[in-house]
């Protein structure tokens, strides 16, 4: 029966997971001086529905943890104990053995089990250390939201409500109902109405000081959400039972009969009949599930699909979009009065696929605020390993790119946010000497400029020095002008093994990172930028493309051909006179672009064309800037800027020197996409060997 | 009677007979080079089409003439007829392109004609003689004979991977 478990288990973890991370989220935002009750309330709840569904799959370890947390929340919550920032970093730790934990069920990693004992010792130390005699609470098994002493006081000083919960038990196996009912019976008083061994629809009567809300929660993990329903049973307890048991057995059998356990109305429409219930169950159905729906929105207003699902469909999309390019360009050769009506639909359908495409890219796109939301757990960490005082602040979370993108994204932001940390912000006794306030601030800013997403780490910290930088070149044998320009010299930090660090921590100071952060985002298809000021701070941005599928590229052709240039790295094109063109020892030739001699890159020679253009002054250079080594590549022409959809060319066929990829044009024909970088680094090869 | 002639056979052939073994299906579709007719396993074919505008792709060997747009997949195209030296080389209305689907790779080879699918018993298999053709007989699974015809029965997915195709990475088998 195991496998009945089995297949919630997948629910369990994803819900747990996201739980968890929410608790964090809060804990993070509370403010220690005056907590919010509603946040402590929501942490509560966090920890409470983990440990019911732990507890409802068998994970003690969980259980047992989240028990103790949920303790020590219990009395911060109804003013027992008083929030202390040392508190927040237990309960943050707690959370991160949770993960642990919840990773080592899920088969991936483990849990140390004397990190696990230590937590816990510390929270009970934390939950005893004020309010000795409520020791005993966190020995109860059971401990009720509402109170935290033991169940027997429950009727006492709450009020009782009687319950009335139906559900769908068909697919639910023996052991799986059992245990649920004992869990119910653990709440409060538990009568079975309808048996739930050889009946369709489960009801229960359930009399319990909980919420309508925890009960949800207890038997949302295993029944079905679509079929339970909990209501108030407002009747008076004893005959009612009676009675219902009476009528309810042929309205079930019924029901067992028409098969669908969806079809509810017969049994509303009979109960209502009966008076059993002095609200009809429909109605009071429809109540619970509409105030379930707003108290978890976000559950029901969204769907989980697979990627792959989501990829087929911008594939087929991005058909779609070729082929009605295709009919369009068709189209314009026919004679617009014959075929008016045909070309008014072309010109819907043109629309209707651009909508289209447009909404499918959306899916795959996700806020910012995925990424972002974890820096306030690494500002804090970070900041207090270094004793510094840090403020982070993050603007424009809603700004949405491609999924794809954001799992790229997080590794290199989080170093940059760790360097601002280490290196940006100063010591709160410097920043006061200094004239600043003690607690630095970090601004984590993403924004949409035209077709590209900028994300922005600042601080307000030391900014870079510049000469600093300077001699750390020069001794590393770089060689630097005086009179190099300030953007320049910040690139320089981005060179592997630059660190100007005096001292090496463990979060940075070896050198190793930057061009990592620099290589992983241009790999992305972004560029990097640096402004800083000495005293000031410092802000690197980071230009990144909206989605990796699509890239902005001009089009150039060369003989027959039509290649693609990604935008990204060209800095400028140009018709050279002839005397810029100069060659060196005859065979690598050399343009002079302002008073700078670049290689040139004849792409008719690399990929063997017949170029319509012979004499390099008559043609077009497009000068690139690929990972800080530029190049002029000489093309017959430019043809025009297109957002074109990357195909891979390897899937197929395989990897082609001097190409990164393939695109379809609009007329269904294939054009390469170039490998700039890669172009750029074989010619500056051949120059360097040539000279 | 198969059985008997591959005992006395040297390896190479009880080679070749092990992979008419090794067959998938039975049927081939049947296309012409030059004057010699070949045949594929069907369901290694996925559709037949037309010739139509072709990417060159540089410094490729000769007979992979570049790719094509297959509704929005890039398939490399491979002409048969330049890589066995058989045929003339020209491209018409009537040249035919058959898109063959390789472990999921998808590959289009340029041929002078398809003329049609035929079934084959395993007595109208041979294995393929030794000599020095303009084919290696390591991609030959074996002749075919039907009446007067002599079907050459080629290993496309071998052919494929082969090294010398420079086409693909050794596919999974």
């Amino acid at each position: 029966m195991s496998t009945d478990l089995e297949q919630f288990y997948q629910i369990f973890f994803e819900e747990a997971g996201e739980l968890l991370e929410e608790m964090e989220i809060r804990l993070l935002e509370l403010n220690i001086a005056a907590p919010d009750p509603e946040d402590l309330n929501a942490i509560f709840r966090v920890a409470h529905s983990i440990k019911g569904g732990a507890g409802t799959f068998g994970f003690t370890d969980m259980t047992e943890l989240t028990h103790v947390l949920e303790s020590l929340l219990d009395k911060l919550r109804k003013d027992e104990l008083e929030l202390r920032s040392e508190m927040i970093d237990t309960f943050l730790r707690a959370r991160d053995i949770l993960v642990n934990q919840l990773n080592e069920h899920r088969g991936e990693g483990s849990a140390d089990a004397a990190e696990v004992a230590a937590i816990i010792s510390e929270l009970k130390a934390l939950s005893a250390g004020e309010v000795a005699d409520e020791e005993d609470a966190s020995t109860s098994v059971s401990s009720m939201p509402q109170t935290a002493s033991s169940p027997e006081t429950v009727s006492v000083n709450e009020e009782v409500i009687p319950y009335r919960i139906e559900f769908n038990c068909a697919d639910l196996s023996k052991p799986v109902m059992d245990k649920l009912l004992s869990d119910l019976a653990q709440q409060g008083q538990l009568e079975v109405i309808s048996d739930p061994a050889d009946e369709a629809v489960c009801i229960l009567r359930l009399a319990t000081a909980e919420s309508e809300e925890d009960i949800w929660e207890s038997l949302a993990f295993l029944v079905d959400p679509a079929h339970l329903s909990i209501g108030v049973d407002e009747q008076p307890k004893q005959p009612i039972v009676e009675q219902a048991k009476a009528e309810q057995i042929p309205v079930s059998s019924e029901q067992q009969e028409a098969v669908s356990p969806d079809d509810k109305v017969p049994t509303s429409a009979l109960t209502q009949k009966t008076q059993i219930a002095s609200k009809p169950p429909s109605s009071s159905q429809r109540k619970s599930a509409a105030s379930h729906t707003g108290s978890s929105s976000s559950e029901s207003s969204s769907i989980r699909v697979s990627v792959e699902k989501v990829d087929q469909m911008i594939n087929l999309v991005g058909e779609l979009v070729i082929t009605q390019a295709m009919l369009a360009q068709t189209a314009s050769q026919i004679d617009p009065v014959i075929f008016e009506k045909l070309l008014n639909g072309l010109n819907q359908l043109e629309r209707n696929t651009r909508d289209l495409q447009e909404a499918v890219m959306s899916i795959r796109m996700m806020p910012i605020s995925f990424v972002f939301s974890r820096f306030p757990r690494v500002v804090r960490d970070v900041a207090s390993k270094l004793n510094k005082q840090v403020e982070l602040k993050t603007i424009g979370e809603g700004t949405e790119l491609d999924k794809g993108l954001i799992e790229k994204i997080t590794d290199p932001l989080t170093h940059l946010v760790r360097n601002s940390l280490d290196h940006g912000i100063e010591t709160p006794e410097k920043r006061k000497a200094l004239g600043k306030p003690a607690h630095g601030t970090i601004t984590l800013r993403a924004s949409h400029q035209g077709g590209s997403v900028v994300i922005e780490v600042m601080d307000d910290g030391a900014g870079l020095n510049r000469k600093k930088i300077l001699e750390k070149a020069r001794s590393r044998g770089l060689p630097i002008s005086e009179d190099i320009s300030d953007r320049d010299i910040w690139m320089l930090i981005f060179e592997a093994g630059f660190s100007t660090a005096e001292v090496v921590t463990d979060v940075s100071g070896r050198g190793v990172g930057m061009d990592v952060v620099k290589r992983n985002i241009e790999g992305l298809g972004g560029r990097i930028e640096i402004d800083s000021m000495i005293g000031k701070g410092t802000k690197i941005s980071i230009r990144l493309p909206l989605t990796l599928a699509i890239l902005d590229g001009l089009s150039v052709s060369v003989g027959d051909q039509l290649f693609i240039i990604p935008l990204t790295y060209i800095t400028e094109s140009l018709k050279p006179a002839e005397a810029d063109i100069r060659t060196i020892r005859g065979q690598g030739r050399v343009v002079q672009v302002r008073g700078e001699y670049l290689p040139v890159i004849a792409l008719h020679e690399i990929f063997n064309l017949e170029p319509v253009v012979k004499n390099m002054h008559e043609g077009i250079l497009v000068i690139l800037d690929a990972e800080g080594s530029k190049a002029a590549m000489f093309v017959d022409a430019l043809v025009g800027q297109h957002q074109v959809v990357i195909k891979s060319l390897e899937s197929n066929y395989r990897r082609v020197a001097g190409v990164s990829g393939a695109t379809i044009m609009g007329d269904g024909s294939v054009a390469l996409i170039l490998d700039a970088v890669g172009l750029v680094n074989v010619v500056k090869r051949k120059i360097t060997h040539a000279a | 009677m198969l059985l008997t002639q591959t005992q006395d056979a040297d390896a190479t052939t009880s080679e070749a007979t092990s992979a008419i073994q090794e067959l998938s299906c039975d049927e081939f579709l049947i296309f012409r080079l030059g004057k010699e007719e070949y045949g594929i396993e069907i369901l290694k074919v996925q559709e037949i089409r037309g010739y139509d505008t072709i990417t060159h792709i540089a410094n490729a060997p000769e007979f992979i003439k570049g790719v094509i747009n297959l509704r929005g997949v890039i398939v490399p195209i491979i002409d048969m007829r330049i890589k066995f030296n058989l045929g003339t080389a020209h491209y018409d209305q009537f040249t035919v392109v058959i898109i063959l689907n390789l472990s999921g790779r998808i590959i289009g080879v340029v041929v002078d004609g398809v003329s049609d699918v035929i079934h084959l018993n395993m007595e109208q298999l041979r294995p393929a003689p030794e000599f020095g053709g303009v084919i290696d007989t390591e991609y030959i699974i074996g002749l075919g004979t039907l009446e007067e015809r002599m079907l050459i029965l080629v290993d496309i997915e071998k052919l494929m991977s082969s090294s010398e195709m420079g086409l693909l990475e050794q596919a999974d088998k």
